[in-house]
């Protein structure tokens, strides 16, 4: 086997992390700390896009890098925590499925997202392979999560790791997008917050309860 | 070495004893100490001599004989290759421990009489020896159904109960279901010629698809007989019910002679194997495992705990024939050759480790006439024997160092780890999966194992009665060490037995792990420097240390030490049924594996003044297959029933309509 | 084998035997400071184990043998596990004897010894406690090995010490896998040592006692050789992991007796670190339900799975 560059060792480590980071908010029911952990994963990402800023030698990626780092690391965390607090939303009751269960779905989508991925990365020489299919799969994971999960909070948090993923995918494949799209993406879910912030507090005014299920009630028969 | 055709006719004629025993049994039918003291250990020596023949024979070339019996045009075919030599042996050995122990066991007044009893279990070790031997499906079916008549009959052997019945009815019927899955697999496999011999078959040049089909009928034939999932339900039944020699027999051997069956078919008849046969079976197994460990994790009855462990068992020896078929298939020699030593060295365990477990169960069995584990408790102040020995083939069973079990895990265990060299990706990524369930297995089977020693032996006797409760005797002592002589010596001395299975593996695969086998306290099976155990080493030091240890505490600190009764909580009113029961012990896996299960539970209200607390776990299989198959087979023979009219001269018209119908076809 | 092997893998199980009690107390002391409690000193564990053995031991009327047997079996198997884990240095020529597999089966054995010992007084007690050792064990039993099959298919090995040569000597490699691991494994350390969040060490009200209720019923020496191996056990689980994911400053390949003496201050440092992290962890978190325990393992045991699973799909 030989031996990959330093660089993309690091690249290799940072999407081990991140799909690290997705089980754990998997298995994490308390949602300060989910909120906690989106931050680090936000955290690896940057790192992420420095290390493949560094070895390909594009500062536009420097840009993108520091972009993600006030908006993912600092400002949605910050605006989350204050939401949560707000609202009181710091426990999240029992998932639909139990945990196990849950991270062996989880699994399963892994090898899923790494066979799907498999065509696409040859094509692609970038980088290193691999991490495509990490990507696809915290994507993935971010989805599972989103499902399982009862609280409004949670379903946003879900949302904002699955573009996490997409981000990491495009960094890792293609060298990032270009900064008109980043910057746009970047705005789309700043604003995105914003919305569900409000949408939050509709919410828990006309049911007295941040839980998706009493939306069922909303269903006409 | 002595010439291997003398070897060849030494081996007839140990069948041959055990049918002469077996008659010899109607002599004097009645008479307890004529079968026990004498035609017992009669047919253990010639399973002693059926063992060491067969530990000959495993070195030398291959041989074949026709012999003068049959019909005309299928006379029958005799061949002994390594791979019938190695379950030979493992027949003569296991059957050599139960022999002994059936001397000491049977007693008068028990169902059958003595005499047919002799005669039943005589005839079962015959055919299954026969069923090793034989060179064409013809003779080779013929033993097949002798074994399964005759495992029938013994089953039922107190046929005065209706649910030994029933389970016996079960039994049957599954086993004939297996047999026609091997008749039509042999049909599939002679390949148009209409030749059933093996030499035939294994001249045959089938398309992968109707290789594939025999493949997949001899799974499902020898399946049923083996216990995979969703065939096992017999074994549940059937186990509880036979006396417990018969249950070690039926349990360590014949499921092991199911196993040839595959072996034989898929690596030596078929001149093909496809790699996605493997993984079907690997599924399977692994399967079938996890099934097995996890409801014999909440059994309350003793011999259903050990039925569900063989599926357990049975489970991983099927994992270990699709990873050999893997790579076999994808041309890895050296790692086929080490998948299918690991499989036929957990064959042999199984054999001496859950033979050893059934017949404790039976010495407990007679000397407290209580199957329930909930009734048990403490036997190992009063029947010290039995516990410790019984102690051996627990942690066999569990698969802990430095005991028999634990080698073959180990081997499987390494074959799963050279898995990443394999060419294909999906199969590469689906196997770390099987290496982790494997563990996940072999770490439930020590919890199933101390359940079950620790409910029946240890704590304090659950029922008054107990307390009464007598050692066995001395035949079944010697039965009972010699198996435990077996899992000992397996597990400490692996080396010597893999060179010799080496032969099997090059005579199936053209492989074989050679040179690595050097040392003979050195298990290295493919390099040192990659993985390496030496149980002799391991057990010697372990033996030392404690040693030492005992010394060192002794001379330092010899403190006195008092007795005294356990600390009681506070509670004055303890009493032995407050003891965790097996109930208890298994609700943590009940409520784990909950999906599993298909359970009813009746709960006390809180008003109840005499509370009964009751759960009922059953299998999903009963219900979501059998029930429906059952259904549809008593709706077409109510169909059938309309052909029935009460009237002679219609049955009659019948006959004679199906004579002109035969004699038409004849024209 | 020469001699001067011998003699190395004879210093590092009595180093490893000797030192055991002072991270245990260590541990203790850490978190004793931690909670602003003054602590009993680092060397307790020593004292009470010389109090134990100088006592009268007290054995239920109705111990079978196998009772009186197993804290022995429990001390021979821990010391025969440091004689394969290698805390100072890779040159152990007993590890040839038994691999990383053979080391999670050892650990297995003492497990089902103490849980069968525990069955053998027949009180409530004991019968709950080797429960729920069973239950903890049966899912990070298979969660350490499945740590083990990631760090072997590293360095195409199960021997461990060839092991730990291969990660030590890489030093510019890094093994996305092994971030896996060492996550699985620092929870598979937790369980298996009975420390928060799985179980509390100092309890011993009855709900929450996983381990101690196994060992309810010894007293005086016996208890003695059961706490010194609990230690032992500590130790060498840390070792396992500093050795796995921290392999640095280990004496490795052809070593020279300066490597050899460098060693042991290095270890030494790294336990001690490793005694304040798991003080940290003990201290920062609370302990949970039983019934949370099992979904603890499943969870260790899954995340090693993946660990397998990202080696082979990373490809590193």
């Amino acid at each position: 086997m030989p031996t990959l560059a330093f660089s993309s060792q690091l690249i290799n480590l940072c999407a081990a992390l991140l799909l690290l980071l997705s089980f754990a908010m998997l298995a994490q029911r308390r949602v300060l700390t989910l909120v906690d952990l989106f931050a680090m994963q936000g955290g690896t990402l940057f790192v992420s896009i420095i290390v493949v800023a560094w070895s390909t030698g594009q500062p536009h990626l420097y840009y993108s890098a520091a972009l993600t780092l006030i908006l993912k690391v600092i400002l949605l965390p910050l605006i989350l925590h204050h939401l949560i607090r707000r609202l009181g939303a710091q426990w999240e009751s029992e998932t639909l499925l139990n945990t196990p269960i849950t991270m062996l779905a989880g699994l399963l989508l892994v090898i899923f997202a790494f066979t799907l991925a498999q065509p696409i990365s040859q094509l692609a020489n970038t980088v290193t392979r691999g991490t495509l299919g990490i990507a696809l799969a915290v994507v993935m994971l971010a989805f599972l999560m989103m499902i399982t999960r009862r609280k409004a909070v949670t379903q946003v948090i879900g949302f904002l790791a699955m573009e996490n993923g997409l981000f990491f995918a495009a960094t890792s494949a293609t060298y990032g997008m270009p900064m008109v799209v980043e910057l746009g993406v970047a705005l789309d879910v700043l604003v995105s917050m914003v919305i569900l912030g409000i949408f939050f507090f509709h919410i828990r005014e006309q049911f007295d309860s941040l839980d998706l299920h009493n939306m069922e009630s909303l269903k006409e028969d | 070495m002595a010439d291997s055709t003398s070897l060849l006719y030494a081996t007839l004629l140990v069948p041959v004893a055990w049918l002469a025993i077996g008659l010899l049994g109607l002599v004097r039918g009645r008479s307890v100490l004529w079968v026990g003291r004498i035609l017992f250990p009669l047919g253990t020596l010639a399973g002693l001599t059926l063992g060491f023949t067969a530990l000959a024979g495993l070195g030398a070339p291959t041989e074949s004989l026709t012999l003068p019996l049959g019909l005309a045009q299928f006379a029958f075919h005799i061949r002994l290759d390594a791979l019938a030599w190695f379950f030979l042996l493992l027949i003569g050995f296991t059957s050599a421990g139960i022999g002994v122990f059936s001397a000491g066991y049977f007693r008068a007044g028990e169902g059958t009489a003595p005499g047919l009893l002799c005669l039943q279990y005589h005839v079962f070790l015959a055919s299954m020896a026969v069923v090793v031997m034989a060179d064409d499906a013809y003779l080779f079916l013929v033993a097949w159904e002798t074994m399964a008549l005759s495992s029938y009959f013994l089953v039922t052997t107190q046929h005065r109960l209706p649910e030994i019945r029933r389970a016996g009815f079960i039994y049957l019927l599954i086993a004939h279901l297996g047999a026609i899955g091997i008749l039509l697999c042999f049909g599939v496999m002679q390949g148009g010629n209409w030749q059933f011999t093996f030499e035939a078959m294994r001249a045959a040049q089938l398309t992968p698809v109707w290789a594939s089909a025999a493949f997949f009928l001899a799974l499902f034939g020898f399946g049923a007989k083996a216990g995979l999932v969703p065939l096992h339900v017999w074994l549940p039944e059937a186990h509880p019910a036979a006396p417990s020699p018969v249950s070690a027999l039926m349990s360590g051997v014949m499921l092991e002679i199911a196993i040839y069956g595959v072996l034989r078919v898929t690596f030596d008849l078929l001149h093909v194997q496809l790699w996605w046969w493997g993984l079907v079976t690997l599924g399977l197994g692994l399967f079938t495992a996890l099934f097995g460990v996890v409801f014999a994790a909440v059994q309350t009855d003793m011999k259903r705990l050990l039925a569900y462990s063989s599926i357990e068992n049975i489970g991983i020896i099927f994992l270990g024939v699709g990873l050999t078929v893997i790579f076999h298939a994808f041309h890895m020699p050296l790692l086929a050759a080490l998948a299918l030593a690991a499989t036929l060295y957990h064959c042999l365990n199984h054999a001496f480790s859950k033979s050893l477990l059934f017949l404790s169960t039976g010495s407990v069995l007679h000397a407290t006439r209580e199957r329930s584990l909930g009734k048990l408790g403490g036997l190992i102040h009063r029947m010290p024997w039995v516990a410790w020995l019984a102690l051996v083939g627990t942690l066999a069973i569990a698969g802990l160092p430095p005991l028999n079990g634990f080698v073959s895990e180990w081997l499987l265990l390494q074959a799963f780890l050279f898995t990443p060299d394999l060419p294909h990706s999906y199969v590469n990524m689906l196997l770390p999966m099987g290496a982790a369930a494997l563990a996940l297995v072999a770490a439930l089977a020590a919890y199933v194992m101390v359940k079950f020693y620790g409910v029946i032996f240890l704590g304090q006797p659950r029922e008054s009665s107990l307390r009464e409760a007598q050692d066995c005797g001395r035949l079944e002592r010697i039965g009972l060490l010699w198996l435990a002589a077996g899992c000992v010596l397996l597990g400490i001395f692996p080396v010597p037995l893999l060179a010799l299975l080496n032969n099997v593996s090059r005579g199936l695969l053209g492989a074989s792990l050679g040179t690595q086998l050097q040392h003979w306290w050195l298990l290295a099976p493919i390099a040192p420097e990659r993985a390496a155990y030496s149980p002799a080493v391991f057990l010697l030091s372990t033996v030392v240390l404690v040693a030492a240890v005992v010394l060192g505490v002794r001379r330092f600190y010899h403190g006195r030490v008092r007795k005294a009764a356990p600390w009681g909580c506070g509670f004055p009113l303890l009493t032995p049924r407050m003891q965790d029961t097996a109930e208890g012990f298994g609700q943590p896996i009940r409520q784990i594996f909950e999906p599993f299960f298909r359970m009813q539970r009746a709960l006390p209200s809180p008003f109840d003044t005499s509370p009964h607390y009751r759960v009922q776990v059953e299998d999903h299989f009963w219900y979501a297959l059998y029930a429906p198959i059952a259904g549809l087979v008593r709706r077409i023979s109510s169909l059938a029933g309309a052909v029935q009219q009460g009237r002679i001269s219609v049955y009659l018209l019948y006959s004679f309509l199906t004579l002109v119908a035969l004699l038409a076809f004849a024209l | 084998m020469n001699i001067v092997t011998l003699i190395t893998q004879l210093t590092e199980v009595i180093l490893a035997v000797v030192a055991a009690p002072l991270l245990m107390g260590w541990v203790n002391q850490c978190r004793a400071w931690l909670q602003n409690r003054r602590g009993p000193g680092v060397l307790q564990p020593y004292r009470q184990i010389r109090k134990l053995f100088h006592k009268d031991a007290v054995i239920a009327a109705q111990a079978s043998p196998l009772f009186r047997l197993v804290p022995y079996v429990q001390f021979a198997s821990m010391c025969l596990a440091a004689a394969i884990i290698p805390s100072l240095w890779t040159g152990l020529p007993f590890a040839v004897a038994a691999d990383t597999i053979a080391l999670v089966g050892l650990f297995a054995t003492a497990r089902v010894f103490l849980a069968l010992a525990a069955m053998d007084i027949g009180t409530a007690f004991g019968s709950m406690g080797a429960r729920r050792e069973m239950l903890v064990g049966f899912l990070a039993e298979p969660a350490l090995l499945m740590v083990f099959f990631t760090a072997s298919l590293i360095s195409h090995s199960t021997s461990l010490p060839t092991i730990v040569e291969t990660l030590a000597q890489g030093r510019l490699a890094i093994y996305p896998s092994l971030a896996f691991a060492g996550v699985a494994f620092l929870m598979v350390l937790l369980a298996e040592n009975a420390r928060i969040p799985v179980d509390n060490p100092a309890t011993h009200l009855e709900l929450t006692m996983i381990h101690e209720a196994t060992v309810l019923e010894y007293s005086a020496r016996h208890l003695a050789l059961i706490e010194w191996s609990v230690a032992l056990k500590l130790f060498n689980y840390t070792c396992i992991g500093l050795a796995l994911f921290f392999p640095w400053g280990l004496a490795t390949g052809a070593h020279s007796l300066r490597d050899l003496l460098l060693a042991i201050p290095i270890t030494g440092l790294k336990l001690l670190v490793a005694g304040f992290g798991l003080a940290l962890i003990e201290s920062l978190n609370a302990k949970m339900r039983i019934f949370r325990a099992p979904e603890f393992l499943a969870s260790a045991f899954l995340l090693a799975v993946l660990g397998l699973l990202v080696h082979l799909l990373l490809g590193s």
